[in-house]
């Protein structure tokens, strides 16, 4: 079971207390009704899948309930951090493995 | 009167205190601390099991968890039968019954051993290939025939009357493993004041120093030594200590999953104590202290009863006070071998000969040996092993070829070398590394907070082992304590070796006699019958992976997972292969270490507590009226009210006719309801659902359509806006956590602008749901500061106010095509409210209805339910419901996935009605529609039915159905194909009673 750190809570709680939400930092269209068919496939349908580091949602279900974002290696499920929702992808990654 | 094999005075067990037990309808004494495997050989029994695929006759191979043979069947009562027990591992109690397993019609007599003759029919890969055609003989003749005669034990018939239980706990430092390694580890890391927790599997601890006669630490027997650090270490407040308890996995982060055996070693357990208990551990660091497993000698025939372990018979021998045999062989690669011929000598047992493959080895433990006596003979091998249901001799050839010579026997003790546990640490994603001197995979590379000592780590030597695993507890305890504050420096003292044994090297592979050109039976893996043979043919036939040899073979995929045979079967592969052993790798070793129950990991979340049953507030009134419930999600509905000598069918025709003709209550309480309030309320409303909701008038409420973004309905309900800022919204009964959770998700990351507070309701109000032409005179008298006239709270409108003095929101709305109103009341007062009404109500002949008399009744109106009528690929146009769907606006979570070119395109398939042309006929929900059905199979499917009933009100059956293009069809006949004949029908409107919609204010 992994322990994740809440950032709205502070603390590293157990898995089971969240759920994953998905992949993060895809942005929804202001103008959602002009979007084309390739944008929309692209925003709905498209998704990464890497092997090592993704930037995945996650919310604190049964904790403070709010989403957040995470980065984590998929090859260990190590997570290299999480952030707040609606902050930028980080820049930087405390420890990335190679 | 003291068993055959038992040598007075030997072992630690007290031989006077004695328990009765049964095997296989036999009944022998043991004695108290006993294993079933150590009381069996103490009467001379070795053959206990047959094996697995040539029903070959095996005994005990080991003394430990590592067992891949005697596995049996532990039945304490028809109800408590435990298949695949190791009888090595399960503790002996006063009226323990076993019986061995996979044999028939008895142990010694097994038709099914004619193996020897068809095995060539079960050699590698057999189930890839032999049994290839017919495909329709696997399953009436291959498959049965191979379940019957192949397989491990039978499953119990009835529930699992034990009760198990689980455990979380932290620490600082967990130790898995209680030999000289763990304990050291344990002392160090608990004297500096940090939590430890240790854990052994063993009912003792000390593990090798259980057989280790040579062994003194700290002017003691090292068994005595470990007992006494044990008592000490069990007395301090910072740790915890675990017997008979497996850690069986390892996971992310340190955690660790460990079974603790409570009560299988007890003759009368008692209600009050768990069969098991698992216990979920996060620590700090891990000191892996699990020691090393003692490997077989491959050799023909070396799976005959009496062929064992050196260790084995040590730890029988020095533990239990059981001799093995009165004239054992040894058969060796190197020292280990020579203390077990040695302890045997020195307590009166006959050893016949040492056959040792080294050419000149020399030592100590070969000084003494050849000092007492024993004949040595250096450069040879065993070739093979002569008897059937138990071992009776031991041929010896020079190792390059020459003279054989056959030496009695009535056991052979064998040692190929040790190898180092490594199980855990690879679990952990550690990457073990090869050591190409002592031809061993050690931990190499670490993933986690972790730290491997002793023989594990490939630590040789007591002295070495102690040092090693004391500077690690200590370390890790210092580690630890810098995580979690607070660590005092040691205090104690780091045990003193006085004395020790140490051995190392080996071999891996076949033996002479078992290589390369022969085809003999020398066992690799005992549990699953894999052979030398089986791994090079395997080779021969393709694989290169060690994965592929694996599975091919099956070589390591049994319940023991290997312990014995992994490291054989990899040198065999990697010598066909021409390969260094690095080259071709080591398998994965998985979770978990030893079998676990089921029962451990379901714990109490079975029967009643496997999943929470939600009860609404009128739950005990529906109950005491006799209500039939169905199960929504984890909901009880009440669903039709028989009364007396009525069956579902009269219940539900019945509670629909009275509802239309006067009234019907219905608890429409499991609602899911959410309320969004804030100065963006309805904002946010707009953006979550397709309707318009800025204009709604507060008092006035909305049929909501809920979409996901692909355009497809998502959820729908009756939402009524009670003020400016604040909306009561309705969900489906099943959808409730679903939309809560996707409208936090909009709120709090697409929409994080909007000043607005959601707010799950659900358990808060009970709803009490009054349908019907008479509804308003049942409420109006109980209801107080609620205009109830039609020009005060017309159809869909919603008012605060009070009844039967208790606050409510009362909506005006219907989901029955009939006056009707939703009674909120604060859940509390739910069941007191409903039975004001009830009372009410009686005066008016009114019913209460279930779930089932809810969906005919909707039905005949058209009215759709979510999840039943679409299935997640209905857009609002598909269901006809384009007019809940706002054209002014410009954006709402769905409005571009609803405008994609296959929803928009002709042809999709649309909500109708259905009635069928003989109009008693009910269709089947689900069936598949058909426009003509006299085409060829498979036909064209075109649509499905999605609703059907009875409807006793129109007197005729009725249902809905999403057909392609549906609503062009109108009118047309179409066909339902059924088992027992076409059914026709006609497309009509999803309206079937009161297409005016006029009741609504009747
Ligand atoms: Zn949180």
């Amino acid at each position: 079971m992994l322990l994740i750190r809440c950032p709205y809570c502070e603390e590293e709680r157990p898995e089971l207390e969240f759920r994953n939400a998905g992949e993060a930092h895809i942005a929804r269209s202001a103008d959602m009704a002009a979007t084309s068919d390739d944008d929309f496939e692209k925003f709905f349908f498209i998704r990464s899948n890497p092997k090592g580091i993704i930037y995945e949602r996650w919310r604190h279900m049964h904790g403070c309930a709010r989403f957040f974002n995470a980065v984590r290696d998929t090859v260990s499920d190590r997570f290299l951090m999480t952030y707040k929702a609606g902050e930028p992808k980080p820049a930087k990654l405390p420890g990335a493995s190679k | 009167m003291i068993a055959a094999f038992r040598i007075p005075g030997a072992g630690r067990l007290k031989q006077a205190e004695t328990a009765r037990f049964s095997f296989d309808g036999q009944s022998y004494a043991g004695v108290e601390g006993d294993t079933l495997a150590s009381a069996l050989l103490a009467n001379g029994v070795h053959l206990v099991g047959r094996s697995f695929k040539y029903h070959r006759p095996r005994g005990f191979l080991s003394a430990g968890a590592e067992e891949p043979n005697a596995l049996v069947e532990i039945k304490r009562d028809s109800a408590r039968k435990t298949p695949n027990v190791r009888a090595t591992v399960q503790e002996l109690y006063d009226g323990l019954t076993a019986q061995s397993q996979n044999r028939w019609p008895s142990l010694s007599f097994d038709v099914s051993a004619v193996g020897d003759i068809a095995s060539p029919l079960l050699s590698a890969g057999f189930y890839y290939k032999t049994f290839m055609w017919p495909k329709s003989a696997w399953k009436n003749l291959y498959e049965p025939k191979i379940r019957a005669a192949a397989g491990l034990g039978v499953a119990p018939d009835q529930p699992d009357p034990d009760h198990y239980s689980a455990r979380y706990a932290h620490c600082d430092v967990l130790v898995l493993g209680g030999g000289a390694a763990g304990i050291a580890s344990a002392l160090a890391a608990a004297e500096t004041g940090v939590r430890v927790i240790l854990a052994d599997e063993q009912a003792d601890f000390g593990g090798s120093l259980r057989f280790e006669s040579g062994a003194k630490i700290d002017g003691q027997d090292g068994f005595a030594w470990a007992q006494g650090a044990v008592a000490t270490l069990k007395a301090m407040d910072n740790v915890r200590v675990l017997s008979r308890t497996t850690a069986f996995g390892y996971y992310a982060q340190n955690f660790v999953g460990l079974v603790e055996r409570v009560s299988d070693h007890l003759q009368n357990p008692g209600r009050g104590l768990p069969r098991e208990r698992l216990w979920q551990v996060r620590a700090s660091r891990v000191v892996l202290a699990t020691g090393a497993i003692e490997r077989h000698m491959v050799f023909a025939d070396n799976d005959r009863p009496g062929i064992m372990l050196a260790s084995a018979a040590r730890i029988y021998l020095n533990h239990y006070g059981v001799a093995v045999g009165r004239n054992v062989g040894v058969y060796t690669a190197n020292d280990s071998a020579y203390a077990a011929a040695i302890d045997l000598k020195k307590a009166g047992v006959g050893v016949a000969a040492i056959v040792d493959l080294r050419d000149n080895p020399t030592g100590p433990v070969i000084d003494e040996a050849r000092a007492l006596g024993i004949e040595i003979n250096f450069g040879r091998a065993v070739i093979r092993a002569g008897g059937k249901l138990r071992v009776s001799s031991m041929t010896v050839q020079p190792k390059n070829g020459g003279g054989e010579r056959t030496i009695p026997v009535d056991a052979i003790l064998m040692s190929a070398g040790w190898t180092p546990s490594v199980h855990l640490f690879s679990q952990s994603r550690g990457k073990v590394a090869f050591n190409d001197e002592t031809k061993r995979f050690v931990p190499g590379t670490y993933a986690q907070d972790c730290v491997s000592v002793g023989a594990c780590n490939g630590t040789d030597g007591l002295s070495a082992t102690i040092d090693e695993a004391y500077s690690a507890g200590a370390k890790a305890a210092k580690e630890a304590a810098v995580k979690n504050a607070g660590a005092n420096a040691a205090k104690g003292a780091k045990p003193k070796v006085d004395a020790s044994e140490s051995w190392s090297r080996g071999m891996l592979g076949a033996a002479p006699g078992a290589g390369a050109d022969t085809t003999v039976k020398a066992f690799v893996d005992f549990q699953n019958d894999v052979t030398a043979k089986d791994i090079r043919q395997a080779v021969h036939e393709g694989m290169r992976s060690i994965e592929h040899v694996k599975r091919f073979t099956t070589n390591g995929m049994a319940t023991d997972q290997g312990k014995t045979s992994n490291m054989h079967g990899l040198a065999i592969a990697a010598e066909t292969l021409g390969k260094p052993i690095p080259q071709v790798g080591l398998t994965t070793f998985r979770a978990p270490y030893t079998p676990v129950t089921f029962g451990s990991i379901v714990g109490h979340a079975r029967g009643p507590l496997f999943d929470p049953t939600r009860k609404t507030a009128i739950h005990p009134w529906a109950e005491r009226q006799g209500a039939v419930f169905e199960d929504v999600g984890q909901w009880k509905r009440a669903w039709y009210f028989p009364k007396a000598g009525e069956d579902m069918h009269a219940a539900v025709d019945r509670e629909c006719v009275t509802v239309r003709k006067t009234a019907g209550l219905f608890d429409a309480s499991t609602l899911g309801k959410i309320e969004v309030v804030g100065p963006d309320a309805a904002r946010f409303m707009e953006l979550l659902y397709t309707n318009p909701w800025e204009k709604l008038e507060p008092g006035r409420c909305r049929y909501g359509i809920m979409l996901r973004e692909d355009g497809f309905i998502y959820d729908d309900g009756v939402v009524g806006r009670l003020a400016p800022d604040r909306f009561h919204v309705t969900t489906t009964t099943g959808g409730a956590p679903r939309v809560m959770n996707h409208m936090e998700d909009y709120l709090q990351t697409e929409f994080p602008h909007l000043n607005v507070w959601l707010t799950s309701i659900t358990e808060q109000w009970a709803v009490i749901a009054v349908q019907g032409p008479k509804s308003r005179d049942i409420i109006a008298p109980l209801v107080e500061g609620i205009d109830m006239s039609d020009e005060a709270l017309p159809h869909m409108s919603v008012r605060e106010g009070k009844i039967c003095g208790v606050p409510t929101r009362l909506f005006r709305m219907s989901f029955t095509g009939e006056r009707g109103f939703e009674v909120n009341v604060p859940a509390d007062h739910g069941q007191a409210v409903w039975e004001a009404l009830w009372a009410e109500g009686q005066k008016h002949g009114a019913c209460a209805y279930g779930t089932e008399a809810m969906h005919v009744l909707r039905a005949e109106k058209g009215y759709i339910i979510v999840g039943q009528d679409t299935d997640g690929t209905v857009t609002p146009n598909d269901a006809g419901l384009d007019w809940a769907v706002g054209k002014k606006k410009t954006d709402f979570v769905g409005i571009r996935g609803m405008a994609r070119p296959d929803l928009v395109a002709k042809g999709r398939k649309q909500l109708v009605g259905l009635k069928t042309k003989d109009p008693k006929v009910v269709l089947e929900e689900g069936a598949q529609i058909v426009g003509d059905p006299k085409q060829a199979i498979p036909m064209t499917m075109i649509g499905h039915v999605t609703s059907s009933y009875w409807s006793e009100n129109c007197g005729r059956s009725i249902a809905l159905a999403l057909v392609a293009g549906g609503r062009d069809r109108m009118g047309e006949t179409l066909y339902v194909p059924m088992p027992n004949g076409t059914i026709e029908v006609e497309v009509t409107g999803m309206v079937f009673f009161d297409e005016k919609g006029e009741r609504l204010n009747g």
